[in-house]
């Protein structure tokens, strides 16, 4: 209990100073400079963490959460509730915010939405939760229809295409075998064929389906070794990132 | 034996203190190593290479700030060159944060180093929607029906670019970046593949492995990772040499990066060694 008393008392400290100080600087370069101070300063609460768990840590953990809910929801209702929906139903009603559309004509198909969105609110109540569903029903059954489509045809369809191409591939232009292609394309046609062998568990893996099933773990193998590559370059470039960060924008260390 | 006992039982927090270093020293020494596009990466290049004056491209930021490091570079290096060929920029967000991303990107690229830009002739910033792969699936047919406005409130008729812009079919590129859902991926499922329109990008590494199925048939190109950016801003400063006066956080980053992947390798044989010969000793004792 201690513990929280003091990331409690931490934010409420560091969040009021930032507030005089972002209210006390008139020169935009000083409020800059402070921004940017502030920065570094939750930087520096987060990794903190790799030491061991801290109340600094907690304070910019809670911190972006609730930044990052109270940004969602923003955004969300400027960019989207005020012009698609009041912008639509009521024109006249954004004037203050969008005169642009304020004199279009009202749009009354977009009650259904309105019905729909107030629906799904109403899982707020113990009593009526229930009829949430079937907003809810509404979002999963054009999601999936939606979906079902266009994965059928670009995830199954078009991936069966990109596979099957041809194993000896000749240059458009002066007919020439093209020994790098053609080597590519069988690489990816039994790549696959023995990654599908692996996983079909209908047959036992012995003989000749059991060496194309060790082939395709092997093409797996190598799947996750360059996936765990590439997560690692993912992970140290947002490291690099943050030290620019702090050596460049906030030290100036960089030159 | 001792010094195998003291690696095996090394804290991770003296790891943690090697990998901040191999980041840290190559970043304040500045060092940058030479980089060679590939194929995957060349033909986004040459495609934005090859638009007339006047093309549409559809710039799309959806990521935040988490991924940011990793993706400003490449929509950086990507929207500089699209200002050098003059074509046209429709800028927008399928993420939240992506708008914000995208104000201190045009002020960053277009706003500094392209001051003769009009916005709204040359370039045009719709904003952020929600509605991720129902949003692209509305606007491959009407952009009107969730555009209404730009993300000044402008009325979208009265911006002059915007005439003539029906749906996204009338793009003659799509550039998405951004890794997570919605992403490169739902664009060229909801936006390339129906629509038939060229649908190139780039995303954060961790998902560069799970989009290479779709080039060269349903995808254009992909810059995977800051190696992708890196690679980018490499050919762009062969081809405007301008450009090498810009930041290019790309090349910036590939040299701490490799820095950070030797001692990453380093750390993993020395874990492996240390496993087979604590191995060998523990079969000894037995």
């Amino acid at each position: 209990m201690q513990r929280r008393a003091l990331v409690y008392l931490i934010g409420f400290i560091v969040l009021i100073l930032a507030f005089v100080i972002s209210m006390m600087a008139r020169d935009s370069a000083v409020l800059e400079g402070f921004y940017i101070t502030f920065g570094a300063f939750l930087t520096l609460c987060i990794l903190s963490f790799l030491y061991k768990d801290n109340p600094f840590y907690k304070f910019a953990e809670h911190l972006f959460v609730g930044v990052s809910a109270a940004y969602w929801m923003s955004m969300g209702f400027w960019t989207t509730l005020i012009p698609n929906l009041i912008g639509r139903l009521h024109p006249p009603a954004v004037r203050l915010f969008l005169p642009a559309v304020a004199d279009a004509e009202p749009n009354y198909w977009y009650l259904i939405p309105l019905a729909l969105g107030i629906i799904l609110l109403l899982r707020l109540s113990a009593k009526v939760g229930w009829i949430s569903r079937w907003s809810l029903a509404f979002v999963v059954g054009t999601t999936a229809g939606l979906n079902f489509i266009r994965y059928m045809r670009s995830d199954f369809i078009g991936q069966i295409y990109n596979t099957i191409n041809p194993l000896a591939v000749y240059s458009a232009t002066d007919r020439s075998f093209m020994a790098m292609d053609s080597i590519s394309a069988v690489v990816v046609f039994f790549g696959v064929f023995c990654g599908i062998v692996y996983f079909f568990f209908s047959k036992e893996h012995k003989g000749a389906f059991g060496a194309a099933s060790r082939v395709g773990i092997y093409v797996l193998m190598v799947t996750f070794g360059a996936g765990f590559g590439y997560t690692v370059m993912a992970r140290i470039s947002l490291l690099v990132g943050r030290m620019r960060f702090l050596f460049d924008d906030w030290l100036g260390m960089i030159n | 034996m001792a010094f195998f006992d003291t690696i095996k039982n090394i804290d991770r927090r003296v790891i943690f203190l090697f990998i901040a270093l191999s980041v840290i020293v190559p970043l304040l020494f500045n060092v940058i190593f030479p980089e060679r596009i590939t194929p995957i990466v060349q033909k986004i290049f040459d495609k934005i290479e090859a638009l007339p004056e006047g093309s549409r491209v559809l710039i799309s930021l959806d990521f935040d700030p988490s991924t940011a490091p990793e993706q400003e570079p490449m929509v950086d290096a990507v929207i500089y060159h699209c200002c050098q060929r003059n074509v046209k920029l429709y800028v927008m967000a399928l993420w939240g944060a992506g708008q914000n991303i995208a104000d201190a990107t045009i002020n960053r690229i277009i706003t500094t180093h392209f001051p003769n830009k009009v916005y709204g002739v040359d370039y045009v910033h719709l904003g952020y929607k929600a509605g991720n792969q129902g949003l692209i699936n509305v606007i491959i047919t009407d952009m009107k029906k969730m555009y209404t406005t730009d993300v000044n409130g402008t009325q979208i008729d009265s911006i002059p670019m915007m005439r003539g812009v029906r749906s996204l079919k009338n793009m003659d590129l799509i550039a998405a970046f951004g890794g997570g859902f919605p992403g490169l991926k739902e664009w060229i499922l909801f936006a390339g593949d129906p629509g038939n329109i060229p649908v190139a990008g780039g995303v954060t590494a961790v998902s560069a492995p799970l989009l290479y199925p779709y080039y060269p048939n349903q995808m254009l190109g992909m810059m995977g990772g800051i190696k992708g950016a890196a690679e980018y801003e490499s050919e762009l400063i062969r081809k405007y040499p301008d450009f090498e006066k810009m930041p290019h956080g790309g090349l910036e980053m590939m040299g701490p990066q490799a820095v950070a992947h030797v001692v990453i390798m380093l750390f993993i044989i020395i874990g492996n060694v240390t496993f087979f010969i604590d191995r060998k000793r523990k079969t000894r004792a037995n």
